[in-house]
């Protein structure tokens, strides 16, 4: 038998976060962080994308419906994307959207935009250091499984 | 798909020592679909690969996931192992636990539960994995080289001489760009144009090479190997086959005082000019802002002149269309705007320094056509203002360079060799006058150069003050300079006749809209993105185009020669072969589904999406839909996520594949 994904310890509340990154940039920030042997908390789940302005936002609600607690978004700077603009639609889609969760009930506080590119190993670390902490101490999202279980009911 | 094979790496102590393969192993065997787990010490080599091959042959499997490093390091040579048993490369996909696990996390339970999750989201993935086949596209034997400047030209030649025809576009009415205006170049004082002109002359002269001057690239359509690309000729007002460039029509023209371009402005020239006498095409161009019979419909004295019959004032801009299979983009520099006042978007700083309010404070463009036997004094150094031989001389550096305040955070990388040059080739003419140099840091890399700063020195006597300069005034016709020499740790203060700035090497202006006409990104400075800083330094993310000199980065004229011929190179290579390939991860339209509301089109980046026709079978148009080219698609996939249908989906990260990753985390 498998053990269920992510297997929080009893105890202690480990979030379960969900990061769509950008292949060409992000991806590798990351990279770095693994080559320079940057440690960072083990609660991030990397999905590799090719661009972020490939990222739907039925994806981020997705990654709450499966019981994540914090979902990250991160792509590369401004005008450096490999594909010209993709990060662009990204950032747009971002700030439309962000009212719309706040209006869906979603808690915009776990869903986290940021800009890493490959050769910031160390903000990849930063970032996702930050996001474990934060996420802990809002605790876990059980509003929106809640919502879910009705839904199901 | 249900007979997935999952590959465990140790990767020697790097992921054995965090994780626990075995157990990630076990484990991974029980994952929906999983037919069979294997571990081994090294999977990468030789044997780990055969334990692969092997594997897929005996177990028949459909699907691999090498859960070993990161899929930038490894995921090629992992798709052509599968691909020698005969299964689909595109049916592998791998799990980063080195990078994004082992190496980042030391806790050891917590990394092996980490692995496991990756392997899981990877085997979900590669369920919906299909098989792909490379897109093949024609190859148009022909190369388009952007910049006439000395890049351009060894690009043009490299590519012409093998036998490939090319188009070369300047925007100048020359060819020959920064360096046809430099007096003698470093390290070795040769004459700038001596090693030049003979170059530009072949350009002409070369039966492969297409010479566009007086023209910009308007429009670039279509895709690698296959670009259709529009040329703006602009009416330069002269039969360049009729003009035989005798000079007679710029004698009497009597419209002289608009500064010269190629003297910046030291000079003048008149309204009918050929911008210097080497120039190629050895032919005149009419300025239509100057002449007084475009703008007033007076004179017409060079018509009268010319014997040829040459001179045509009723010339147009005329659109020429070329199809090319690859694009070299080697647009050059100009120099940060010393002290304008700042338009939005452009970037001046130092207006201390008086540029541009004291005729004698000088760019060292400038002071290159001071000391050019063809410059506006012939060769002599005379200072602008009145004529006089300046007896002190004071060179500033990074004059917008390394400052963050007001200026550009990068170094430009040339101007220590060019102040170094420009000391000597003062004292060789003022053999009394003193030369001062204020400098942050001396950079002096590269083969002769050091020794040529120390020549500048020593023999030539230049005195080196490491400190900035903080103001410029005028006192009695010198400029009194104000700085610091750190070293001495005192302040420093120095009448000069003269003063130099080694202003910021920039890209070139107009470099933006052209970086968007071919789909190549820029960083915050405008300068042209390469593939990669090290292993692709000439190939951009647009497939086909390529970037070489100083557009792509500062850089001087044997690095700016080098990566031309690199840049040929690999046009070459891509020239050599009937056909390209291209990686068949792009988008896909469902035609059924597709309503045909053109978001996707509206979105993409790259022009990839076309508006198809369906029609019945009497011919009649029943709807519009989204299709895509394959030749240009990239796969990005921001279609993908604008598409309100989705009907539009993307192959290597299609919607059902990224929800089963998603949903293998639940």
């Amino acid at each position: 038998m498998t053990t269920p994904a992510s297997n929080p310890p009893a105890g202690e509340f480990e979030p379960k976060i969900v990061a769509y990154v950008c292949n060409w940039c992000t991806y590798l920030g990351a990279d770095l962080a693994g080559t320079n042997r940057l440690e960072y908390p083990a609660n991030v789940r990397i999905i590799r994308l090719p661009c972020t302005g490939r990222i739907d936002f039925n994806l981020i609600v997705k990654a709450f419906e499966i019981g994540a607690d914090a979902v990250l978004v991160s792509g590369c700077h401004p005008g450096d994307c490999h594909y010209t603009s993709g990060n662009y639609h990204a950032r747009r889609r971002w700030i439309l959207f962000r009212e719309l969760l706040a209006t869906l009930g979603i808690e915009t506080g776990r869903v986290h935009f940021a800009w890493i590119s490959a050769a910031e190993g160390k903000k990849f670390q930063q970032v996702i250091s930050e996001i474990t902490s934060q996420t802990r101490d809002l605790g876990p999202y059980r509003a929106y499984r809640e919502i879910c279980e009705i839904c199901e009911v | 798909m249900a007979r997935i094979g999952v590959f465990t790496c140790w990767c020697g102590e790097n992921i054995a020592r965090n994780v626990d393969v075995q157990s990630v192993a076990e484990q991974a065997a029980h994952l929906p679909g999983v037919r069979c787990s294997r571990v081994h010490k090294y999977m990468c080599s030789d044997p780990g690969q055969k334990l692969i091959r092997d594997t897929i042959a005996a177990e028949q499997l459909d699907g691999v996931v090498i859960a070993s490093c990161s899929p930038h390091m490894h995921l090629k040579t992992f798709r052509k192992a599968a691909e020698h048993t005969g299964l689909n490369p595109y049916l592998v996909e791998m799990a980063n636990i080195r990078e994004h696990c082992s190496w980042v996390h030391p806790e050891r339970a917590r990394a092996t539960a980490k692995a496991v999750d990756l392997i899981r989201v990877a085997v979900a993935k590669v369920r919906h994995n299909r098989a792909l086949e490379p897109i093949q596209v024609p190859v148009t034997r022909k190369a388009l080289v952007i910049g006439g400047g000395v890049a351009g030209i060894q690009a043009a030649l490299d590519i012409a001489d093998a036998g490939v025809p090319v188009t070369l576009v300047e925007r100048e009415p020359s060819i020959g760009g920064k360096m046809a205006g430099l007096s003698e170049t470093f390290p070795t004082l040769d004459c700038s144009q001596c090693i030049l002109t003979p170059r530009m002359v072949e350009v002409a002269q070369h039966p492969n090479i297409t010479l566009y001057t007086c023209s910009e690239v308007e429009q670039v359509a279509g895709y690698v190997g296959n670009f259709q690309v529009t040329i703006r000729k602009r009416a330069r007002y002269i039969d360049i086959d009729k003009c035989t460039g005798c000079g007679q029509c710029w004698n009497v023209c009597p419209s002289k005082k608009t500064p010269s371009e190629f003297d910046y402005g030291l000079g003048t020239r008149t309204a009918i000019y050929a911008p210097f006498p080497q120039a190629v095409p050895a032919r005149p161009v009419i300025d239509r802002d100057a002449c007084l019979r475009l703008t007033k419909g007076r004179c017409g004295l060079c018509v009268k002149k010319c014997q040829a019959g040459a001179i045509r004032f009723e010339d147009q801009d005329e659109l020429v269309g070329e199809n090319v299979g690859a694009i070299i983009v080697a647009t050059g520099y100009q120099l940060y705007e010393i002290g304008k006042p700042g338009e939005p978007g452009r970037i001046a700083g130092y207006g201390e320094y008086g540029y541009g309010r004291y005729p004698d404070v000088i760019s060292s463009l400038q002071f290159e056509r001071l000391v050019s036997a063809s410059g506006p004094t012939g060769g002599e150094i005379r200072r602008p203002s009145d004529g006089a031989i300046p007896k002190t001389v004071v060179f500033i550096s990074c004059v917008g360079s390394r400052d963050n305040a007001k200026g550009l955070s990068y170094c430009s990388k040339i101007c220590c060799m060019v102040n170094a040059k420009h000391t000597m080739l003062y004292k060789h003419k003022v053999h009394d006058g003193q030369a001062h140099v204020f400098y942050m840091d001396i950079r002096a890399g590269g083969k002769n150069y050091d020794e040529f700063v120390r020549r500048a020195i020593e023999q030539d006597g230049a005195h080196y003050h490491r400190g900035r300069v903080s103001k410029i005034t005028q006192e009695d016709g010198r400029l009194i300079v104000r700085g610091v020499d750190t070293l001495a740790g005192e302040p420093l203060t120095i009448a000069a006749d003269l003063v130099v700035l080694a202003a910021a090497m920039r890209p070139a202006a107009g470099v933006e809209e052209l970086a968007q006409k071919v789909n190549v990104s820029y960083d915050e400075f405008g300068f042209l993105c390469e593939s990669h800083p090290k292993l692709r330094p000439v190939e951009t993310n647009a497939a086909g185009v390529f970037v070489c000199g100083a557009c792509q980065g500062p850089k001087d004229i044997p690095e700016s020669v080098t990566q031309a011929s690199a840049a040929a190179g690999k046009v070459l290579l891509m020239f050599s072969r009937d056909r390209l390939y291209r990686e068949p991860e792009i988008a896909h339209v469902q035609e059924s589904a597709c309503a045909g509301c053109f978001t996707c089109r509206r979105g993409c980046p790259y022009h990839a999406i076309d508006s198809a026709e369906i029609r019945d079978r009497q011919g009649q148009l029943v709807r519009r839909v989204a299709r895509v080219n394959p030749g240009l698609c990239m796969g990005c996939g921001t279609c993908v996520a604008l598409c309100l249908s989705k009907s539009i989906d993307l192959e290597g990260s299609s919607e059902q594949q990224v929800y089963a990753m998603v949903e293998s985390l639940r």
